[in-house]
């Protein structure tokens, strides 16, 4: 560990200097390229999920090193780094995706307002309906557009008729923003949409589940220019009802649609803050080499 | 004679390609670079030269040469035997070709036809040294040609993969001519068959009892050739095969692609395709010795009459015979599914039944509906189990405690021991097998259309 991140805010996010004082303009004084440890406040007042020194093995290989972040409520929070950082892997253990991985092991705390979600009495099934997620390649299921959304309310049981499932849907394809194009259409196959409809399919999909949190890997990153402006508009809409966390390898979409930025690398939390501090006022070398393009 | 004759032909090629590839290098100056093609290729390019049109030569000559002989030998006969009727002519003809390969002969020799077949040697043996002569200059200005030709110029590489494909198409018919083959030769004779036997009899008759008389007198030959009996059974022991086999193969299949750890799956994929691999011989062993007493006591037990030679025995055995059909390749279609799916809908909180049940299983559906269609038309050709476990008599039943008989079993019956060609008792195994590739064919057909639809799910 570095010797010179004396200025560096700890791991629990106590700040070391008074808030009061005027920001570094020079990074190099605050920190160096060895230090490892989070630079910025880790903390927020309202989080939704606290996770804690998480570390993410896949068979001897540590993906994830000792990270802790909050994640606020009604925020969202973007995750980027340069790839095999490990975001879309820390990314996965907000809603235990990578139980499905066998050789995948998470130790650490993650909690959910104030549950413990790897704790043995958490149904992984509830705590999946509770944390949604969004996945990098649109993913919709070979079945209708309406099928498609109605798949996670049948599951869970949220709806007794058959009228309550169609309002549902509806709704959830209108807040996903896909109603207009696929009203007259609810019985063709997902498939048959174009990839950025596909996607906000899988949102409405999502979403129609009620979550509290939507988790999102690289949504964009398989879509066209227009595709990518109409889902980000999207998730700025859907700030108001869920937390939203997402992984982008693109800086300008993390600086267009979140409040809060964190830096992975090599499987470190490197640096977190807001998203404007992030990207004016880097206080990490290796951020500010990743955001100026430097490498990544 | 004509084997040493293709040795020498290899020799001369293999010969041909180290003279075609060091005349390349020859004319090249010894740098290969100056050549269009690698010195392998002008190698290849002259054995191909030596070998292809000798080959030809070789093939046409001893196809045409029997023929050729005969004609020559009966234009020499004297006029009297010359001209005989045809059939005549082809009886004596006969009787000169057995003599010739020195078997059995049906008369006395007579002096003509020991001369005859005396001229036939001789010409045979003039016909054979004239094949060696002809074949070997077609090899030698085969690569004398080629000499004259490879330059650093000549696209020697160009015309070895031209041959190279030719190749590989004549490869890709021999399937396709030999399925026509065996289709026309079952189809001719079912149609003598249909000249003797009405075709709505054989298609809707009720009675199999393929027994001729040969005598005006002779008794139980009525000769009815109804073939609803030998399809139902094959229907009924297929049927009971599919009831053992798609619940089985499709739940082991769900086991081994979504629940096993790769180890076992690694372990137990391969110990269930070893099914498949034993012969059908010995499962009929396993039904008639095993299984069918089994049946036979458990339904005495019951107070059941069964048959000692029962459909459910054969069909049980059947059953277990292609669950690994159904299994690897219901396994291979749910493996295919991609990742995402199921990521998708874990991520919505569906459980693993859920997942299996609502995403996995209609998106497996069509490949799962060919691999158990392909089991069926397995089922449907199936012999060997049936002919020991079955038993010969063409019931029409339904009632799997009774022995039945199958299609094929039948044209096992009709075509073992000695046979007349002309009797629609023997005809009759064509028609049926006619029938029964109509059948499996059509299976398939709509199997290879459903896999073909299931490309098209998701992507």
């Amino acid at each position: 560990m570095s010797t010179t991140a004396i200025e560096t805010e700890s791991v629990l996010g106590q700040p070391l200097r008074s808030a009061a004082e005027p920001r570094q303009k020079s990074t190099i004084e605050v920190t160096d390229y060895n230090n490892r440890q989070t630079v910025g406040k880790i903390t927020v007042d309202n989080p939704k999920m606290l996770c804690r020194e998480v570390d993410v093995y896949y068979g001897q290989k540590q993906a994830i090193k000792n990270v802790s972040l909050d994640i606020g409520a009604n925020e969202v929070i973007a995750f980027i780094g340069p790839s095999g950082c490990g975001k879309s892997t820390f990314l996965r253990c907000l809603n235990r995706m990578n139980d499905t991985i066998p050789s995948a092991r998470v130790t650490g705390q993650i909690k959910l307002d104030n549950d413990d979600i790897y704790a043995k009495e958490i149904d992984v099934v509830q705590l999946r309906a509770r944390v949604g997620m969004v996945f990098q390649k649109p993913n919709p299921f070979p079945k209708s557009i309406y099928e498609n959304v109605a798949y996670g309310p049948r599951i869970h049981g949220m709806v007794n008729t058959k009228a309550e499932l169609d309002d549902l849907v509806r709704e959830s394809l209108e807040r996903a923003g896909l109603i207009k194009e696929v009203e007259k259409r609810m019985l063709e196959p997902g498939t048959s949409l174009s990839g950025g409809q596909q996607q906000r399919l899988c949102i409405a999909r999502a979403i129609a589940v009620n979550p509290e949190v939507i988790l999102m890997d690289e949504p964009c990153s398989a879509l066209d220019p227009i595709a990518t402006a109409k889902i980000e508009e999207l998730i700025d809409e859907l700030r108001e009802n869920y937390t939203i966390v997402i992984v982008t390898h693109s800086m300008q979409q993390a600086a267009r649609v979140s409040q809060r930025t964190a830096y992975f690398h090599l499987g470190d939390l490197i640096e977190i803050g807001d998203t404007d501090q992030i990207f004016t006022n880097p206080r990490h070398k290796l951020t500010e080499d990743y955001i100026t393009g430097r490498f990544g | 004679m004509q084997s040493f004759l293709l040795l020498t032909l290899i020799l001369l090629s293999v010969s041909a390609y180290y003279l075609g590839r060091k005349r390349a290098l020859a004319v090249a100056g010894g740098q290969i670079r100056n050549l269009h093609s690698l010195p392998s290729f002008y190698g290849s390019y002259t054995a191909l030269w030596c070998g292809l049109p000798a080959l030809i030569v070789f093939g046409v000559w001893i196809t045409l040469q029997p023929n050729f002989l005969i004609d020559l030998v009966v234009a020499g006969l004297p006029p009297e035997l010359r001209d005989l009727s045809p059939e005549r002519l082809n009886l004596l003809v006969n009787d000169l070709k057995n003599q010739v390969s020195g078997s059995f002969v049906s008369s006395a020799p007579d002096p003509v036809m020991v001369e005859a077949v005396n001229r036939y040697q001789n010409l045979r043996a003039i016909g054979n040294t004239a094949l060696w002569i002809a074949v070997l200059s077609f090899a030698v200005g085969g690569i004398a040609y080629a000499w004259r030709r490879i330059s650093p110029t000549l696209r020697a590489r160009n015309r070895v993969e031209t041959a190279v494909n030719v190749f590989l198409i004549a490869s890709s018919t021999v399937a396709i001519f030999t399925t026509i083959g065996i289709i026309l030769s079952v189809a001719f004779e079912s149609l003598r068959f249909f000249n003797q036997v009405p075709i709505t009899e054989f298609l809707f008759g009720l009675q199999w009892s393929p027994q001729t008389a040969l005598r005006a007198d002779q008794v139980g030959s009525s000769g009815a050739f109804g073939a609803v009996p030998l399809f139902a059974g094959t229907l009924l022991i297929s049927g009971i095969a599919m009831l053992v086999a798609v619940p089985i193969g499709l739940m082991s299949a769900l086991y081994l692609s979504e629940y096993a750890t790769p180890k076992f799956r690694a372990f137990a994929k391969p110990a269930l395709e070893i099914l498949a691999g034993i012969p059908t011989v010995v499962y009929g062993f396993f039904a008639a010795l095993t299984v069918a007493p089994l049946i036979r006591e458990i339904g005495a037990a019951l107070g059941l009459h069964v048959a000692s030679e029962s459909a459910l025995a054969a069909g049980l055995v059947m059953g277990i015979m292609i669950i690994p059909f159904v299994s690897s390749l219901s396994d291979d279609v749910i493996n295919a599914v991609p990742q995402s799916m199921r990521d998708g809908s874990y991520a919505l909180g569906a459980t693993k039944s859920e997942t299996i049940k609502r995403v996995l299983l209609p998106a497996a559906l069509p490949g799962i509906v060919g691999s158990i269609l392909l089991a069926v038309s397995r089922a449907i050709g199936e012999t060997m189990i049936v002919v020991m476990a079955a038993g010969l008599s063409a019931n029409l039943t339904a009632n799997p405690l009774e022995a039945v008989t199958t299609v094929t079993v039948q044209i096992v019956t009709l075509l073992t021991g000695d046979q007349e060609f002309d009797s629609p008792k023997t005809l009759a195994a064509f028609a049926l097998g006619l029938m029964l590739f109509v059948v499996t064919l059509l299976l398939n057909i709509i199997a290879l259309h459903v896999v073909r639809k299931y490309r098209e799910q998701y992507e």
